[in-house]
């Protein structure tokens, strides 16, 4: 299936949750969503035998300054077709349910956006930093983040 | 096989009771030998038995997705190939496709070429390494040599070709750095020679060793099930008996044009998805990348190399995710763009990373020499873990 | 070696030296044992060295790279540059440590590796003592080197020490029983637990021959010492930790093991240790069941030794009788010298002294040889594997082989 297809039968499965279809000029097309609607439609992604989406490739937050989004990538393994699907989260207070249940590997990805964007993944079991140490300030891929000067001491003049 | 030595060790419930025993929290790195660079493992053992290991990692992070943001694309080509510096040409090339897609810039069939040599070469290198430090986890010390003496030579073939010996930024933006001379050409027609003569003399030394053998069979099974959801990708994942690859599936680079056979393991000594498995997975690949490198060879074109790319490359707005595989599994770009001559976001989906993320799944119950043969199997970098 | 100090003290040399026969005879001996004390310790530092040198271009060759070859000529003065090294380096003690464990482990755990060397025999008459039980002894005094790895594991209070002292423990503890068993069968077979009286057995009358050569050792009289042979070698290998057996030490899953934290001499002490015990387990081997000084050069004292040079040089002669080579000229050397050899009851004292020596330390070093051609071979075992093999494979084997050496023993008393 192509992503206008699996478009086209999400949009019957879940109405406005799933934004309208847009045509990208160039590159990837993604499939927009509500972010409280996520949860639901991964399952029916992974489970449709018509979808069969098994394998989640990775999971990206982005920083566009007025809003974080979190991009899916799917591939499934079955029926090899892909899809990305994308929500847009809040600023200030980006919150988004987990997927690690849906599929294992999500657990690291979303560790990951969460130590470098600040993304908090609801009902992920080990939400913690990942990559920097536990006691870190800030979100470093966020755009307005500051390198601090000082680290425990270390400084970095 | 596993299972059973839990079985064997775990005392029985009644003398649970009576013999006091206590855990200990042990860490395995980030200095330890086997660790394969600076992985901390947290594992808490009860004797010889391994109850749970997390791995903990991030000592080796270098903010990679953060300086190519603030880099225009070209200059942040090299930072990707140092994330898996055991695989550098195929991390560049992911990058440079990635980048090619968005910017719709052509690639001469000639330069096209030279990267399936280039990453093919780099990827015989990456599982020569593979197989000596695997079977240096296990205690065996001269594959090591033996296998280095082998990647000598391709390391070689690429400084020739690229001027690096280890992080070769060879593919660039529109093409390649540098052209192949028949000297080259005809260095890497003895080593694909070289290499098919050696390959049975690493399975009598190691592959159908008794002992090695009985170390990996059998161990850290992940089934079919096990490494989809987790998102393991590669050689990994074709042990364990998927055959999926990305350069046949979703091929780039020419790589449909290609004949080659895509391994997969089939629980020759015991079940599928064991360590054995995916050691011998990548064995298989050796041969075929020497396929593949010879008819690439054959099959060369003339023409330029590069194509003329802008010095201030500005892709159009829009967002790409390209796949490519790399010696460890899928390894892609995923690059926004709005416009900029910088990138609005980078985000690299390293193959290692993924397949890390299983290990507190199968080092469980595990004897600790297991932890070594599992750890070691799934063939990690730090460098493109921690990034 | 006491009828070699009461020889020296009465005859040749007082009368060379009348003083010498005013000397009580308890000062020669304790002369005589220092100096052959001495001699054994130079020994085994020179096994230390041998086996460090030759383990490492031994590793070199197999690995296609040229190993040590820069220190002296063909880098021979590597290990002596070593050991300074080691002596020079600071001697860290680690702060959590037991420091009295710490302190006592390598010096227990080598003096468990040295013991043997008392009663180890070179040859007929060169040995330090000729012990009734030296079978027996060697045997049981290989525990004190358990308990100073036991030592070494909890002293320096490191995790990986820990792990590395408990699964020697359990190693070396668990092999002493099929090594027992291989024992057993060649004290069946021989009747004696004197290490001179089971090599004189091996040179003793065998299937008609009156001098078997080579066919008189044990190895060729049963087939039960013909396995346990291969099982006190495999069993040898597992004591001495070494590989495919070296989990206590296995630097890919345990740092170092016991000797983690050790440095410098200390270390040094380990590792010398650990290659005297390879020499012992190599010897005992070649002692037990290789029939010691007996063979493969044939010593003069067994008219057949000096009937097959002679008719070896006979033949040459026959055949090549301008002497054109090298080889022959070579060949009619050793004859003439031969002749030489057996005119003259000292010399051919020392002369069957010299070569049974030879014959003991040349099959040693083959068997050094193998132990460290193993090494850079195979993977490691692991734990449950070396349990497997020692409690399920190894045990109920050896006992077959004694059950087959004692029902031979009986039905074949000779």
């Amino acid at each position: 299936m192509n992503p206008r297809e699996i478009h086209t039968l999400l949009k019957e499965r879940f109405g406005e949750a799933v934004r309208d279809w847009t045509e990208p000029e160039v590159g990837d097309s993604s499939l927009d969503l509500d972010s409280g609607s996520l949860h639901d439609v991964c399952v029916l992604l992974r489970d449709d035998s018509a979808l069969r989406f098994d394998f989640l490739r990775l999971v990206s937050a982005v920083d566009r300054t007025d809003r974080i989004e979190c991009v899916y990538h799917l591939w499934s393994y079955e029926l090899a077709h892909s899809a990305a699907l994308r929500v847009e989260l809040d600023r200030s207070d980006p919150r988004v349910a987990s997927l690690s249940d849906v599929w294992p590997t999500a657990e690291w990805h979303e560790r990951e956006a969460y130590d470098m964007m600040g993304v908090v993944f609801e009902n992920h079991p080990h939400l913690h930093r990942i990559l920097l140490p536990e006691d870190w300030e800030g979100y470093p891929l966020r755009k307005d983040y500051v390198a601090p000067r000082e680290y425990n001491g270390l400084t970095n003049e | 096989m596993s299972e059973a030595n839990v079985t064997e060790t775990a005392p029985p419930a009644s003398r649970r009771d009576s013999l006091r025993t206590e855990e200990m929290l042990l860490n395995m790195g980030p200095q330890h030998p086997s660790t394969h660079g600076v992985l901390r493992l947290v594992v808490r053992t009860d004797g010889e038995m391994v109850r749970e290991s997390w791995p903990q990692i991030g000592f080796l992070h270098r903010c990679f997705e953060k300086i190519a943001e603030s880099l225009p694309y070209a200059q942040a080509l090299p930072y990707a190939d140092r994330m898996d510096y055991l695989g550098s040409v195929n991390n560049g090339l992911a990058f440079c496709l990635g980048v090619e897609k968005l910017g719709a810039i052509e690639v001469s069939e000639r330069a096209a070429h030279l990267r399936v040599i280039a990453a093919e070469l780099n990827r015989i290198a990456s599982h020569l390494i593979a197989f000596g430090t695997y079977a240096l986890d296990l205690g065996a010390f001269t594959p090591f040599i033996y296998g280095f003496r082998e990647r000598e030579m391709a390391v070689s073939i690429l400084e020739k070709l690229s001027g690096g010996r280890l992080l070769y930024h060879y593919p660039r933006i529109g093409g390649v750095a540098n052209d192949l001379t028949p000297e080259i050409a005809s260095d890497i027609r003895a080593f694909l020679v070289q290499m098919r003569k050696v390959w049975p003399e690493y399975n009598a030394l190691l592959s159908d060793n008794q002992i090695f053998v009985k170390r990996t069979a059998n161990v850290g099974v992940v089934t079919r099930e096990q490494a989809i959801a987790w998102g393991f990708t590669g050689p990994c994942l074709r042990a364990s008996g998927v055959r999926f690859d990305l350069r046949k599936d979703q091929p780039y680079s020419l790589y449909e044009r290609f004949a080659f056979d895509v391994p997969i393991g089939e629980g020759t000594k015991g079940t599928t998805g064991d360590c054995w498995d995916r050691y011998w997975v990548r064995m298989v690949e050796i041969l075929e990348s020497c396929r593949i490198v010879e008819q690439a060879l054959d099959g060369i074109p003339e023409g330029p190399v590069l194509t003329k790319v802008p010095r201030v490359l500005k892709l159009p707005k829009g967002e790409v995710y390209v796949p490519c595989e790399n010696p460890r599994g899928e390894l892609g770009f995923y690059i926004v763009s709005d416009g900029d001559p910088k990138a609005l976001r980078i985000k690299s989906r390293g193959p290692s990373f993924c397949n890390l993320s299983i290990v507190n799944e199968i080092c469980r119950d595990v004897l600790l020499a297991d932890v070594v043969a599992i750890l070691g199997s799934i063939d990690i970098v730090l460098g493109e873990v921690d990034r | 070696m006491d009828d070699i100090i009461l020889q020296f003290h009465t005859s040749a040399v007082a009368v060379l030296w009348p003083l010498l026969s005013k000397v009580p005879t308890w000062i020669t001996y304790a002369v005589a044992y220092s100096v052959g004390g001495c001699v054994v310790l130079g020994w085994i530092a020179l096994m230390a060295i041998v086996g460090t040198y030759g383990e490492r271009r031994i590793a070199g060759f197999i690995q296609v790279r040229y190993g040590p070859n820069r220190v002296g000529p063909q880098g021979i003065f590597q290990p002596l540059a070593d050991g300074i090294k080691l002596l020079c380096k600071e001697d860290t003690v680690p702060n959590v440590a037991n420091r009295a464990l710490f302190f006592v482990a390598p010096v227990l755990v080598l003096l468990g590796a040295m013991i043997p060397f008392a009663v180890l025999p070179f040859s007929e008459r060169i040995v330090l003592t000729n012990m009734e039980l030296a079978l027996y002894y060697v045997l049981a005094f290989q525990a004190i080197e358990v308990i100073g790895i036991l030592m070494a594991g909890w002293g320096p209070g490191s995790k990986w020490s820990l792990y590395g002292g408990m699964r020697l423990a359990a190693q070396m503890l668990s092999y002493e029983i099929p090594l027992g068993l291989c024992a057993l069968v060649i004290i069946l077979l021989s009747g004696s637990l004197n290490l001179g009286e089971i090599a004189r057995w091996q040179a003793g009358p065998f299937l008609g021959m009156e001098h078997p050569w080579i066919f008189g050792w044990a190895v060729f009289r049963s087939p039960a010492a013909l396995i346990a042979f291969f099982m006190f070698y495999v069993g040898g290998l597992a004591a001495t930790k070494r590989a495919p057996f070296d989990l206590p030490e296995a630097e890919s899953e345990l740092v170092a093991g016991y000797h983690t934290e050790y440095a410098g001499i200390r270390f040094a002490f380990f590792f010398m240790a650990e290659y005297a015990a390879m020499y012992v387990v190599c010897a005992m081997s070649a002692i037990l069941f290789l029939g010691g000084w007996h063979g493969p050069i044939p010593r003069p004292e067994t008219a057949e030794g000096f009937e097959f040079m002679k008719t070896w040089s006979d033949l040459i002669q026959a055949g090549a009788p301008g002497a054109a080579t090298f080889v022959d000229r070579c060949t009619l050397f050793v004859s003439s010298l031969w002749s030489v050899v057996s005119s003259n009851d000292g010399i051919r004292l020392i002369a069957r002294e010299a070569i049974g020596a030879a014959n003991v330390v040349g099959k040693s070093f083959f068997l050094y040889f193998v132990m460290i051609w193993a090494r850079w071979t195979f993977p490691r075992i692991r734990i449950d594997q070396v349990m497997h093999l020692c409690l399920k494979v190894l045990l109920p084997i050896g006992l077959g082989c004694v059950i087959w050496a004692a029902v031979q023993v009986v039905l074949f008393p000779h």
